[in-house]
């Protein structure tokens, strides 16, 4: 598992793993454990000399698998439901699976996440029905499952505001006495990379380090906030500027799902055990566009989006799987075929979900209501009531 | 019963002391509420008897006040945040009106923000820029928030404590040129037993006409009401105390009796709370009315330079002129 793992070193096998190494070549100061052609590096180390390694079983590597192929079909089949009608919008995770899964997976059960609207993996791996975020993208309510039954929160609309309730949230698992041990809490808060220019994600990266909260900044940094690109934003890599607010930063290959994990893994420790946040940059693209509503080929060249191609997340998880014999033929058709019954159940659902009745807009607006409001809804009810009966 | 005599600002201070004594949850957050107690010293003594991790000084940054107590309350606190000034609240505006008033609603009820924004508002302090501000009707027009504001010691002292314990969000206005007025306090009345939150009540009675106003201008109302009864004209004046919801109730009672209102407020008149207010009287008591209800408000500039204020700020005349126009329809 984890770095510091006993038997780690006995149980990492096959491929004649490289040896450490600080960058993947080509890649600036990149965390890597698995490269795009499917070789596993034993391990890699950050910039301040963190070693990083996983050492996962058969029967976890095939469910890290399993988890990126179904998490792809099921958003792949959001988009197809978007471009009938059946959703308003949706906004697509194609390209970002292993960032996802792979710090979802990290994340411990008494851990909390504070999401964008993006984060459809992360919400599977927290066990949510991933019918939830559908909800919200078909206007039929707006994103409601229990934040603190799923430690999930709600998805976030307005870029990098989420960082902030992140931060007061571990700010407060300080207050309740909840980090110093192996059994303590951490908090996730994730953003992009256009959300690294809001106040509120800078304002959160001061807060946190001068109450040293137990938290750590998730970055999918996949290259365009909607059309423009990264330059835009910075001129110094995103995972350093963690230097000036007084906390730790490391950029990982977010197409690898293992380094992914054993570098989300690794911050969520550090932090339930006390030691303050940090700043994960993971490297990744968004393949598809920033939402259904969006054209990408206005701002971006094939040629690029070709050479993000060669890097998939999931070809890359099979290639290794495969070459080590972890998984074969029956088992990969044994997952596609759960995906393709899960999105098919899915569809189901979503065109099963009902309108709600118009008078539930006035539901929960206040928790201890509101006299105004209650006369509204009175009046609001009378008026649908006198169309009842006629011809309209 | 202990009834002290207490300024409107140890009225708050007192009240703050009781909410966190008696919920362990409560944590007061702003700038410089620590050490200093506030610009104002409303949080006076607060962070040396309860410490630092009760009265919590942060960084210089509004929206992060306001965004770490979303994340505070969602997980179970209930913090009082503190804005230093009125004109310092626009920094957090999209904190409080997207996050704070929209979280029960988007969440189907499942979370709850318990929280109360602290503002010292209104001018008539001889204060520079942004620190003279009405910003009331932002926040009352934004769904999800609750908007209040006090006008005495006694009801500072009580809605206070009633803000912090609802699990509404709740923008507290605090008349700042009245923080050294004067009054009695019950200090022992068990809150469950005091006057409701979001309720108006009448701060004088009157037959002749129907003065309403909220805080700071409360006692400008007040004032207006014994000039006129040395005239022989019996003002009744309402302190609202509740901006969001609303409470007209005594004021649509009291129309229907005298038949003339004036609603008074420092904030500039276009679109303020008067113009809601003018309108629901007109729709509720259209046939007891003598003349169009009148504003008087903060005119549609800039708050002026702090040598003109007294101009521009509503005074005992101002008001008493338009109570005169009410006569003269």
């Amino acid at each position: 598992m984890a770095k510091g793992d006993p038997g780690a070193a006995a149980r990492s096998r096959r491929a004649a793993p490289r040896s450490k190494r600080a960058a993947a070549a080509g890649e600036p100061e990149l965390v890597q454990l698995l490269t795009p052609e499917g070789e596993r590096i034993e391990s890699a180390l950050g910039p301040d000399g963190t070693e990083y390694r996983v050492d996962f079983t058969d029967e976890e590597y095939r469910g890290l698998y399993r988890d990126l192929v179904l998490v792809r079909k099921l958003d792949a089949e959001a988009t197809a439901l978007q471009r009938q009608g059946e959703l308003g919008l949706w906004a697509s995770l194609l390209g970002q699976e292993a960032a996802q899964v792979g710090s979802g997976r990290a994340l411990r059960p008494q851990d909390m996440a504070f999401p964008t609207y993006r984060e459809h993996g992360v919400l599977y791996c927290r066990g949510i029905d991933p019918i939830m975020p559908l909800g919200l993208f078909r206007g039929v309510d707006q994103g409601g499952w229990d934040p603190n039954e799923f430690k999930f929160n709600m998805y976030t609309i307005v870029i990098g505001a989420q960082t902030l309730h992140a931060t007061g949230y571990a700010m407060g698992v300080a207050m309740d006495g909840k980090t110093g041990g192996d059994d303590g809490e951490a908090v996730i808060a994730y953003f992009g990379d256009g959300a690294t220019s809001q106040g509120d994600v800078n304002e959160s990266f001061v807060w946190a380090s001068v109450f040293n909260a137990p938290l750590v900044f998730f970055c999918q940094n996949n290259q365009y906030a909607i059309s423009e690109p990264l330059e835009r934003q910075t001129r110094v890599p995103l995972y350093r500027r963690a230097g000036g607010f007084g906390f730790p930063g490391v950029r990982v290959d977010g197409n690898d799902v293992l380094a992914s994990y054993a570098v989300t893994r690794h911050a969520l420790d550090n932090a339930r055990h006390g030691q303050g946040p940090s700043l994960i940059e993971a490297y990744t693209y968004r393949m598809g566009a920033h939402t259904t509503s969006d054209d990408p080929t206005r701002y971006r060249i094939a040629s690029e989006v070709e050479a993000w191609q060669a890097k998939d997340p999931i070809a890359r998880m099979k290639a290794f799987l495969t070459k080590q014999q972890i998984a074969d033929e029956s088992f990969f058709a044994e997952v596609d075929e759960q995906a393709r019954t899960e999105s098919v159940h899915l569809r189901e659902r979503v065109l099963a979900m009902p309108n709600p009745e118009p008078v539930t807009m006035f539901d929960h607006v206040y928790p201890n209501g509101s006299s105004e409001l209650d006369e509204q809804r009175a009046q609001f009810s009378k008026y649908m009531e006198s169309f009842e009966g006629s011809a309209h | 019963m202990a009834t002290e005599t207490l300024t409107l600002g140890k009225a708050l201070n007192t009240g703050l002391r009781k909410a966190l004594e008696n919920d362990p949850k409560v944590v007061i957050m702003g700038e410089d509420v620590g050490k200093l107690g506030g610009v104002f010293r409303i949080t006076d003594g607060l962070q040396k008897d309860f410490g630092d991790q009760r009265v919590i000084d942060t960084p210089l940054a509004e929206s992060g006040i306001i965004g770490t107590a979303v994340g505070l309350a969602i997980r179970g606190f209930r913090p009082v945040c503190e804005i230093q000034f009125d004109g310092f609240v626009y920094p957090a505006y999209d904190q409080i009106v997207s996050q704070v008033a929209k979280m029960h609603y988007r969440s189907q009820g499942k979370v709850r923000i318990p929280m109360v924004i602290r503002i010292p508002y209104g001018g008539g302090i001889g204060a520079v820029e942004h620190h003279s501000e009405s910003p009331e009707a932002y926040f009352a027009h934004t769904a999800g928030l609750k908007v209040v504001t006090c006008a005495n010691p006694q009801d500072a002292y009580t809605m206070i404590q009633q803000a912090i314990a609802s699990d509404d969000p709740i923008v507290f206005l605090e008349p700042k040129r009245r923080y050294w007025e004067k009054g009695p306090v019950e200090l022992d009345a068990p809150l469950a037993d005091a006057y409701p939150l979001h309720a108006s009540r009448v701060a004088r009675p009157g037959t002749d006409a129907t003065v309403l106003a909220y805080g700071p201008m409360v006692r400008t109302a007040l004032d207006a009401a014994t000039a006129a009864a040395e005239d022989g004209r019996e003002l009744e004046v309402i302190d609202l105390r509740t901006l969001s919801p609303l409470d007209l109730t005594a004021a649509y009672e009291s129309v229907r009796r005298t038949g003339r209102c004036v609603v008074v407020h420092e904030a500039p008149g276009n679109l303020g709370l008067g113009s809601e207010i003018a309108a629901r009287i007109t729709e509720e008591c259209f046939y007891s009315l003598e003349s169009p209800v009148l504003r008087v408000t903060g005119f549609d500039t800039p708050y002026p330079a702090a040598r003109v204020e007294e101009e521009y700020l509503p005074d005992l005349d101002r008001v008493l002129d338009a109570v005169d126009r009410t006569f003269g329809w």
